[in-house]
């Protein structure tokens, strides 16, 4: 008990001393806050992407088998679906019609996409909310096209794809075979890529080989690619998000390090008059670990809290438009927190310990040295 | 009456803690509605084989990074820098950056 009341006088001793140079720490609060934000909103998004992904892609499709001519992905005939059926355990094989329009009155880029059932009407489509949003089409509204003949053709919105299939159908439009084929000239006998089901899903591997042996000119994606894909995507290596945030990290370092190991003159004299009273170097050192944990340990909470707010209450707005980059047409993001200890954890090693650490070491210095030469300097 | 600075620390810290201890639990179980949301998006990439996730539009292989080729990141010819800001935020898929070696 004794021992708590006097870590508690110790504490308020420390944050009267802080409160003494506020200028200088509130501003050292704020920064040390704001890369903690900055660095968990990166983590908590991710790690929510990466989530989300690995939930709703469980059920993509478990084969995927694109054409390739001259390095680039070709049109496949659909009598390739005959040949892979007749490998062994592979269980149904069907052509997928896909493929991009891009929009010059909105500048925007759309997945075109003739669903396999229940496609839509000849001449109807049915829009994602990001469609919706950037070509402002409404249920009933006419959304005109160019065929690749250069001829105006128009499709009728149906319906409008549900809010909360956004973050897959943002920028799909779904249509019919017949109007697919007249919008971009695609041949009949033709598809853009086949899908396959397998009968037993440890030999994926083994039929993807057999394929990419009987048809040579093709490439087999297999659904733990497609998923692994997106385990990997925003890694620590992803480039210019990493770019700019070690460009922060170094700046605050460097900041915190100078605040934290170059002890001030005034610094140096309070240690010694502290000693000179009757303090021992134990509770100089006490103090200074008060000081670190208390700058470091209200910056670490109030970070990770703003950091949640901004990912998950306001959609990541302050990293939309680094995401959007040239992209018109965007998914407003909607994503479910996932978050775990692990991540905390890692968050508070990078951030609060080292600051605290560097507090001790110069106080150290200064601590075991005779009062009187360090109140003299 | 005239609170000490530790309580108000101390107190600071515990209410952090606790929504700390909040974001982390309320993490772990998804809500009905997100449950809804994301059977809804299941079933959506089953019935329309969907491969990718829409979070890039500008370029077709970061819209579709799991179906990009291996010349995908040189889009027109061998020396051709990559121009898309998305694709300097997403890495190559491991299928395609180890095609070939296994």
């Amino acid at each position: 008990m004794a021992n708590i009341e006097k870590q508690r006088a110790i504490l308020d001793f420390t944050l009267a001393a802080l409160m003494r140079r506020k200028g200088k720490n509130a501003a050292l609060l704020v920064v040390y806050t704001l890369v903690v934000a900055a660095l968990a909103s990166v983590m908590f998004l991710t790690k929510s992407i990466r989530s989300e992904a690995a939930a709703v892609l469980a059920d993509a499709p478990e084969l995927v088998v694109q054409r390739m001519m001259a390095g680039r992905h070709e049109l496949i005939p659909v009598s390739y679906i005959e040949k892979i059926a007749s490998i062994r355990g592979v269980k149904s094989v069907r052509g997928r019609l896909w493929g991009y329009y891009y929009d010059p009155v909105f500048g925007a880029n759309y997945t075109l996409l003739v669903p396999q059932e229940s496609p839509p009407e000849e001449g109807m489509v049915a829009v994602g909310q990001g469609v919706a949003r950037s070509a402002l089409a409404e249920v009933d509204n006419i959304m005109p096209f160019r065929t690749s003949q250069g001829a105006l053709f128009t499709l009728t919105v149906g319906r409008v794809l549900p809010a909360g299939t956004e973050l897959v159908s943002s920028d799909l439009i779904l249509l019919s075979a017949g109007d697919f084929k007249t919008l971009f000239g695609i041949p009949d006998g033709m598809a853009t890529d086949l899908v396959a089901e397998v009968s037993n899903l440890s030999e994926i591997p083994t039929i993807a080989a057999k394929i990419a042996r009987l048809l040579p000119d093709t490439r087999p994606i297999a659904r733990d690619e497609i998923l692994r894909t997106y385990d990997a995507i925003f890694n620590w290596r992803s480039g210019i998000l990493l770019a700019i945030l070690s460009g922060a990290l170094l700046a605050f370092f460097i900041f915190a390090w100078d605040k934290a190991t170059g002890l001030s003159a005034e610094e140096r004299r309070e240690i010694g008059i502290l000693k000179a009273i009757g303090w021992d170097v134990g509770d100089v050192l006490m103090m200074k670990l008060w000081e670190g944990a208390a700058l470091s340990l209200t910056a670490f909470l109030t970070g990770v809290i703003l950091a949640w707010l901004h990912v998950f209450a306001g959609g990541a707005a302050l990293f939309v438009p680094v995401l959007k980059g040239w992209s018109v047409l965007y998914p407003s993001f909607h994503l479910t927190p996932s978050i775990d200890m692990m991540q905390l954890a890692v968050l508070f090693f990078l951030t609060v310990i080292p600051y605290t650490v560097a507090t001790i070491v110069p106080c150290w210095r200064a601590a075991t040295a005779a009062p009187d030469s360090v109140m003299r300097g | 009456m005239n609170l000490r600075a530790s309580t108000i620390f101390a107190t600071y810290t515990a209410v952090g803690l606790l929504l700390l201890a909040v974001i982390v639990i309320d993490s772990s179980s998804r809500s009905a509605t997100d449950r809804q949301q994301l059977e809804e998006r299941r079933a959506l990439v089953k019935s329309l084989s969907l491969t990718d996730l829409v979070l890039f539009t500008d370029a077709r292989y970061t819209r579709h990074p799991s179906m990009a080729d291996r010349h995908t990141p040189f889009q027109d010819y061998p020396l051709s820098l990559e121009h898309f800001p998305s694709g300097s935020l997403i890495p190559p898929p491991p299928h395609v950056r180890y095609y070939g070696k296994h």
